[in-house]
């Protein structure tokens, strides 16, 4: 099963917090993948906060061949943080050309586009690239996104971050968000490590998701081009929230109601029995069936924690104002927040979804059974 | 035959029967309850004359000479005539005090079939299609097995919501939009995926009738268990249209429309929806002909609840008098039932199973009324049809539901028209495992008849062609016949009480069947990965694992 880490922090913090803590949860993990998810940026990449910032992996090849592309593209490179080391990697690591964070002025003429036009271009970049890399293996990319960076490899978390040496300053961030990966079902590939990444939302998942097909199924039927992938069973825990966002229009408290739908007993009772009958029937391709704990980050750099309706995967959320920590096992909790008042951690069970909003001053915890916000 | 008699074509020998009966003298009673009881009149009194070999001891003191005697004994004769050939019901073995008789398979396959059709009538015959071999469905299993990367759970003590919906779903967006907009949305029913398909009140004995409605308002009133039955093409009681209990009901329509003046006149006065209005196009066991009920079977309260007069033979048109075509009649039938209800009851059609089944389909997805699609495969039963229908004609459920799934899936609309998957489900028992397996290759529910029968009443046929006699009402159960001597053989609260049980163990073998797949909280439709077969072309056709 695997690990997962999330902190969200006033002050910047290093990813080697996030790679310490996967690694005090070592047991779980078998260094199959490690991915890490960073976005409030710092130092160069914050003066660039609005430009995209594309993550990924190159060969010599595919660097030249991501340069022609951009540039046909009109898109020119502001900023960059090339990652290369003659050292030997760690064992289970290939060896790779380059892994490659680069910051790109729009094309001429972007700055006139709608909002979702520019995202949805935004996304097909990286998919284009995604499909070129997939052609020739000389290209992998995680995200193309303004203020994300994303870093993935396969090895074990802390000896992978020592040797990328992340814990370079630029790379700071004020959320943070890792997986340790325990290879499951699916052969290992960059692709199935998490967190997944989608026009700004990504989430990250432990434990296996046993109605994948029927969902993966559902989401290559909307229509829409970035419902793809599925090397792993969770990327569809980041599409359905991304389809709920973006497509339904919906908050994030009515992420579980889609994914864990009360009972019909319990809908009888809800101040919105009325509305969340009706989603349970329409969405019901999208019903997950766990074990699963989800922690996400979405664009406005809020984060949360959901758990399955089985509660069978654990999951702790502490901290203080300021730096709250949300974690798969409490001892990942307690390597980065060791002096926190413990009596404030919280475990979601069932029915809880557990938010901290960009201002970091609290946890929020609510009910499937509270009612709902309204809709828009 | 005796020495002087006339060999006719059809004069056919005890070797030459389906059925023989064995039957022992020594323990015969000759209480007669066998002849009795023989719905086809296959055993009669038999009156043996024998000859016995008289030899005095030699010391006896008049001297006679040996000779031959004759002496009688009474027992059971079997006939050989077609029409009164053993069905092998085995009535007989059930009422003998001393368990002398028993009806056998010949080890020979017999020469009555080319006898059936004495004056030129085709055999017709209740059951289903003569293949007593184990289906596809049998031979797939479960192997994506919940082992450590997540629990497996426990289907005593966990919860599990395992309920279909049978009705219109729309795409969440326009779920969302008219829901902020306050307009009219499809009428759905939130259900039990196991439903009693179409047995209609003639077909089936009065009894057995009120048993399963009993039985289903018993699952439904006191268990929760919201399980939904078709009435088949025959009707629905007046009082039972006007009570509360219509709502567990799904009033069928076909091709005769017996007994709709009957419910159209009880419209206004019901208290209650029905729970869907269901348009039979098609059955499984007779693909492409209509609904029939022999003359036999229509006594007065038959013909009384039909709207037809009593003796005569209702076979119903192959199909409905208005269709011209799917894109126009077929809406506006499903679009006239709709707005007859005010567009509250879901209506959906019954085909039977065919390769034509993605056409049928396509056009429903356009129509935005057509609340489901049932299919029923070609190991679906009747009550009467011409055994060549039986035997030959149709398509099997499990590439058909699966084809129509995937077709869904490439439309992105298998959430809104929910397929219905009909023939032959539990036809070797494993009534579980066979809907299982069909939800997992894309239906929504499962409709069973003659399991039911089978299960909930005992009847006898099966598919080695015993019995098989529903279509003239002579059931020795009492379960197809109209005739009150036979069908008061049948309790209906018996009949509730096993409805209640079948469902029941149905419910906990689900859930044994899905706790180990790790699902709960959803049925899951669809979830083929789940899948494997022992047959790699089967595997493939159904896209599913290839498991040896």
């Amino acid at each position: 099963m695997c690990r997962l880490f999330c902190v969200t922090s006033d002050e910047p913090q290093s990813p080697m917090l996030a790679l310490g803590a996967l690694d005090v949860m070592r047991e779980g993990h078998d260094g199959s993948g490690v991915g890490l998810f960073l976005t409030d940026l710092t130092g160069p990449f914050a003066e660039l906060k609005d430009k995209p910032i594309l993550s990924g992996i190159f060969t010599k090849d595919g660097l030249r061949r991501l340069n022609d592309f951009m540039n046909a593209l009109g898109f020119w490179p502001l900023y960059r943080v090339v990652i290369t080391t003659d050292k030997e990697p760690p064992p289970g690591t290939p060896k790779r050309d380059f892994y490659l964070i680069q910051v790109y002025e729009y094309p001429d003429g972007w700055e006139n586009l709608d909002q979702e036009e520019k995202e949805f271009r935004l996304m097909m970049t990286r998919l284009q690239l995604r499909w070129m890399g997939e052609e020739k293996e000389d290209i992998i990319v995680f995200s193309f996104w303004p203020d994300v960076i994303m870093i993935k490899e396969v090895g074990d978390p802390l000896l992978v971050g020592e040797y990328l040496r992340l814990d370079r300053k630029e790379l700071q961030a004020r959320v943070i968000m890792a997986q340790g990966r325990q290879n499951t079902n699916y052969a290992i590939n960059l692709y199935a490590c998490h967190p997944f990444f989608i026009q700004g939302i990504a989430t990250m998942t432990n434990g296996e998701n046993t109605a994948f097909v029927p969902i993966r199924e559902f989401l290559l039927s909307r229509g829409f081009p970035g419902y793809t992938g599925y090397q792993s069973d969770s990327e569809v825990f980041t599409h359905i929230l991304h389809y709920a966002l973006k497509k339904l229009g919906l908050k994030l408290e009515y992420y579980k109601h889609l994914i864990t739908p009360l009972t019909d007993e319990e809908i009888k009772r809800h101040p919105n029995r009325e509305l969340l009958r009706r989603l349970k029937l329409a969405c019901r391709p999208l019903t997950i069936d766990g074990p699963n704990c989800v922690i996400g980050c979405l664009p406005d750099k809020t984060v949360f924690m959901v758990q399955d309706r089985k509660k069978l995967r654990p999951g702790v959320v502490g901290g203080r104002p300021g730096f709250y920590v949300l974690c798969s096992e409490m001892c990942g909790l307690d390597f980065a927040a060791p002096d926190r008042d413990k009596s404030q951690d919280f475990q979601p069970m069932h029915l809880d979804t557990v938010i901290v909003y960009p201002d970091r001053r609290e946890v929020r915890r609510c009910s499937q059974m509270e009612p709902l916000p309204p809709l828009h | 035959m005796l020495p002087d008699g006339t060999l006719t074509p059809s004069s056919l020998g005890l070797k030459d029967l389906r059925w023989l009966i064995y039957w022992d003298k020594d323990k015969c009673a000759l209480c007669g309850r066998c002849t009795a009881v023989c719905p086809v009149k296959a055993i009669e009194l038999g009156v043996h004359r024998q000859r016995v070999v008289f030899s005095p001891l030699l010391d006896a003191p008049a001297k006679e000479a040996p000779s031959g005697l004759y002496r009688v004994y009474y027992g059971i004769r079997q006939r050989t005539e077609p029409a009164h050939a053993c069905t092998g019901c085995g009535m007989c073995a059930q009422v003998c005090p001393n368990g002398a008789i028993l009806p056998y398979r010949n080890d020979e396959e017999d020469k009555l079939r080319f006898h059936f059709n004495q004056g030129g009538q085709p055999r017709r015959r209740g059951g289903r299609r003569n293949d007593p071999a184990p289906g596809t469905l049998d031979r797939i299993k479960f192997v994506r097995i919940s082992m450590l990367t997540d629990p497996a759970l426990d289907a005593l003590r966990h919860e599990f919501e395992l309920r279909t919906l049978l009705g219109r779903i729309l795409p969440p967006e326009e779920e969302l939009r008219l829901y902020r907009e306050e307009g009219w949305t499809p009428p759905v029913r939130e259900i039990y995926p196991l439903m009693i398909g179409g047995m209609s009140l003639g077909a089936l004995s009065p009894t057995m009738w009120e048993g399963l409605m009993m039985g289903v308002a018993y699952l439904n009133e006191e268990l929760g268990l919201p399980v939904r039955i078709s009435t088949g093409e025959g009707g629905c009681p007046p009082r039972l249209l006007r009570s509360r209990f219509i709502k567990y009901i799904i009033l069928q329509i076909a091709s005769g429309y017996f007994g709709w003046d009957e419910i159209v006149r009880a419209i206004p006065e019901m208290k209650e929806d029905p729970c869907a209005i269901e348009i039979k196009y098609g059955q499984g066991a007779k693909p492409g002909d209509g609904g029939l009920l022999l003359w036999h079977k229509v006594n007065e309260l038959i013909a009384a609840i039909r709207g037809v007069p009593p003796r005569v033979s209702l076979p119903s048109p192959p199909t409905h008098q208005t269709l011209y075509s799917i894109e126009e009649s077929v809406a506006k039938m499903i679009q006239s039932l709709a707005m007859a209800w005010g567009f509250r009851v879901p209506v959906y059609p019954k085909i039977s199973g065919t390769s034509t089944a993605l056409a049928v389909l396509n056009n429903l997805t356009r129509n935005p009324y057509a609340a489901a699609l049932c299919i029923d495969g070609e190991d679906g039963a009747t009550g009467a049809a011409y055994e060549v229908s039986l035997n030959h004609m149709g398509h099997p459920i499990a590439s058909n539901i699966r084809d129509c799934y995937l077709n869904l899936v490439k439309l992105g609309k298998q959430n809104e028209i929910p397929l219905i998957a009909a023939g032959g489900i539990g036809k070797h028992g494993n009534l579980a495992a066979n809907a299982a397996a069909l939800f997992m290759l894309g239906a929504s529910a499962v409709q069973i008849g003659r399991y039911i029968l089978q299960a909930a009443a005992g009847c006898l046929g099966s598919e080695s062609d015993r019995c098989n006699v529903c279509n003239v009402g002579i059931c020795p159960k009492g379960i197809t016949s109209q005739d009150p001597r036979l069908y008061r053989r049948l309790d209906p609260d018996r009949v509730a009480e096993r409805v209640v049980d079948v469902f029941l163990s149905f419910d906990m073998e689900l859930k044994k069947i899905v706790a180990a797949l790790g699902r709960s909280t959803s049925l899951p439709i669809g979830m083929s990965d789940a899948l494997g077969i022992d047959d790699y072309h089967a595997a493939e056709r159904l896209q599913i694992k290839y498991v040896i």
